[in-house]
């Protein structure tokens, strides 16, 4: 308990992930908050990468997560480009509502 | 060893209760400011386990374009107000139990394999290079991530060109009826078209914008 070691970190990333998909099934009103879930998930993701790489004393784990990075913040960029063009055409941004697609 | 695990549990009960408030909070942006509390306690926690460059990399790119960005698009679409609830309607609350059954699941499955897992003990002495090193984090990252991995960094600056011109691609838009200035038009202009001269009359004058 007082020893903190890679299992730690692993679980507070579990936890995180977890907390991201949750957060992705449960709204269904706001479809940025589906996009903050999203850099949850990947956030998650990143905090695996870097325990192990720190505990395992490979620096592969720490450029990878510089890459999620880099791909997290292209994807919010599109992402939210596509959510103001979406609002622009339409009105709305509810997810319920998007149903252009018939899906 | 003490000071460690409370560091780690303190930023650790920060970055998920933010997380959960994230999903949960009524309003967008409280959800961003819960967004950018939890990118910052994680890049404490970074910080504090040896990686340094990335946790400030982490601060920067986070909360200093991403949540930013995110802030900038719920202010501008005006959906602050649109309530985000999460048992409104009978539609979505059909949707509900599938989710927590599926994320408990994967939480399940996550913490099975992290706690089933056993290492080979030599994997720890190899090359921990890390620790035994005098150079700091941030000096060993770029000694391999501009030698060993610098196709991927490359690539990696062609996917922002490609997200940058993708964005500004998607969001630009024309506008009809706004005025501008039109170099083209102003550089071929011919003296014809510009100039007229007139036989100016004693004591009549010349009428000018007719």
């Amino acid at each position: 308990m007082i020893d903190i070691g890679l299992g730690h970190y692993l679980t507070l990333g579990a936890v995180i992930f977890s907390i991201g998909v949750i957060g992705i099934f449960l709204n269904r009103k706001n479809i940025i908050v589906i996009l903050m879930s999203i850099e949850l998930i990947l956030l998650a993701v990143n905090i695996n990468l870097v325990a192990f790489s720190i505990y395992l004393g490979d620096l592969a784990g720490q450029v990878f997560t510089l890459f999620i990075l880099t791909v997290a913040a292209a994807e919010a960029a599109i992402g939210l480009a596509i959510i103001v063009v979406y609002f622009r055409n339409s009105g709305t941004i509810r997810v319920e509502e998007i149903d252009k697609l018939k899906g | 060893m003490i000071a460690h695990a409370i560091f780690f549990y303190t930023f650790s009960i920060i970055a998920v209760v933010s997380a959960i408030m994230v999903t949960a909070s009524k309003n967008t942006v409280h959800s961003v400011f819960f967004l950018i509390l939890d990118f910052i306690s994680i890049s404490c926690l970074f910080i504090m386990i040896g990686a340094e460059f990335l946790g400030m990399i982490m601060l920067i790119v986070y909360v200093g374009a991403v949540a930013v960005l995110f802030l900038f698009v719920v202010m501008m679409l005006n959906v602050a107000q649109q309530k985000n609830q999460w048992f409104a309607g009978q539609q979505s609350s059909r949707h509900i139990p599938v989710g927590l059954i599926i994320s408990t699941l994967i939480f399940f499955e996550i913490i099975i394999v992290i706690g089933g897992w056993k290492y080979k003990p030599e994997i720890f002495d190899i090359n921990n290079s890390i620790s035994q090193t005098s150079i700091s984090n941030t000096h060993s990252l770029g000694q391999i991530l501009y030698t060993d991995y610098i196709h991927v960094f490359q690539i990696s600056g062609m996917v922002l060109l490609v997200a940058m011109v993708g964005a500004i691609v998607l969001t630009f838009r024309q506008r009809s009826g706004v005025k501008r200035q039109s170099y083209i038009k102003q550089i071929s202009r011919e003296r014809a078209e510009g100039v007229e001269v007139l036989e100016v009359q004693s004591n009549k004058g010349v009428k000018i914008d007719d």
